[in-house]
């Protein structure tokens, strides 16, 4: 099973979210951790060890002189501005190709081929008994975050227990962390911003098909009105992590509530049989 | 020779625009023939890589001289790759001025 906790936006809780039902499906079976964020990974800050490291290549084109007769046609198709055709020569850019191998199309001459370039890195670890990491991490300066997140999770299989830590907001990189997956455990507070972002996750994971519901986080006992956007969207509460000084205690160390305070960890292994619960349900 | 200058409209007296990837307009000048071709710029909503499109523009419209504001990165390379010298407009309001300055060598070189 597969499932992806995501949020509208960033410092709600997600990374909370994961680390703690990952320590809690360790202890019971195992479980694959995925850190999709990418361009921020922080997974392994909670659960530190010795990685193994995989680049991540992507085809970008390569021109041969010889056979290029400066016609401009790759310079023209790109619409990221990769290529520019001087007079004498093309100019290519690398950190500006989106990979889409348009322009070895167009080329009437064939001068263009693919080669490939590294644009992240895919760390796999196992930190902990039964429990195998893998983050991908994007290069700086690089635009790919979505071959990133792909190489991410083709590493981590498609075998057992899957918990994929998506990226705040709903742009690309959600929506391939969300490809394919079996349910999405949205990450809330209940602020205005919280459940305007809240809003957008839900579209994002309807429109691809993947059943959601709903943690809140830093609750403060009054979520009327989270409860109300979950009534009316027909998302389950699947569970309410209270703002408390115990909880905030444990963060503030870095430490995880599933290992480190009394209950937690039976409640995040509950979250994960709810989740499951509401799968076979669907199929 | 054919000058750049990137504007906010359309023809000599239109008011210089300090961007150059998302300037509105791109003026050429011939400053040979004495003639002024107004280019509109489709890339000023593009998403991104303008400056190295803007400069395939210029380079595809022959010109060796941009008048501008501001360049980025990606279009200093391009631009200085295609042996394109470019100035900074100073304190010149309309294309034509802006022309007139570089004539008169009031201008300095940014790149």
């Amino acid at each position: 099973m597969k499932i992806v906790v995501a949020s509208g936006k960033g410092g709600t809780g997600k990374t909370t979210v994961s680390a703690n039902l990952a320590y809690a499906l360790a202890r019971r079976g195992g479980v694959t951790l995925v850190d999709c964020d990418v361009e921020e990974p922080n997974l392994h800050l909670f659960f530190p060890g010795e990685s193994e490291e995989k680049g991540v290549p992507v085809p970008v084109p390569a021109i041969d002189p010889e056979r290029c007769t400066l016609c401009g046609e790759c310079g023209h198709f790109c619409r990221y501005g990769a290529l520019t055709v001087l007079k004498d020569r093309v100019l290519f850019f690398a950190e500006l190709c989106h990979s889409c191998g348009g322009c070895l199309l167009v080329c009437p001459s064939g001068a263009v081929t693919e080669v490939g370039r590294e644009v992240g890195v895919v760390n796999t670890s196992h930190p902990l008994p039964g429990l195998t990491l893998v983050s991908g991490v994007m290069h700086e300066g690089e635009v790919l975050a979505p071959k990133v997140v792909a190489a991410a999770k083709e590493a981590a299989g498609e075998e057992g227990r899957i918990v994929y830590d998506a990226s705040p907001g709903v742009a690309c990189p959600v929506i391939e962390t969300l490809e394919g997956s079996d349910f999405c455990i949205l990450v809330t507070e209940s602020t205005p911003f919280g459940l305007h972002d809240l809003d957008l996750a839900v579209r994002a994971a309807a429109a691809l098909g993947v059943p959601a519901g709903v943690v809140i986080n830093r609750s403060d006992g009054e979520d009327e009105t989270a409860l109300t956007f979950c009534s009316e969207h027909d998302l389950p509460v699947l569970m309410t992590i209270p703002f408390d000084r115990g909880v905030a205690a444990v963060q503030n160390r870095g430490g995880l509530i599933a290992r480190d305070l009394p209950g937690w960890e039976e409640r995040f292994a509950e979250l994960w049989v709810e989740v499951a619960r509401r799968c076979e349900v669907r199929a | 020779m054919i000058v750049c200058i990137t504007a906010k409209g359309e023809g000599a007296e239109a008011a210089v625009e300090p961007r150059f990837g998302r300037a509105p307009y791109f003026i050429f000048a011939d400053t040979d023939a004495g003639t002024f071709v107004s280019v509109k710029n489709e890339l000023v909503d593009a998403a991104g890589g303008v400056g190295p499109r803007s400069a395939q523009v210029l380079v595809d419209h022959g010109a060796t001289v941009l008048l501008t504001g501001q360049l980025g990165g990606n279009a200093a390379t391009a631009l200085k790759a295609a042996g394109i010298k470019v100035y900074s407009f100073g304190n010149a309001a309309t294309v034509a001025q802006a022309l007139e300055d570089y004539t008169q060598g009031d201008l300095s070189e940014i790149l």
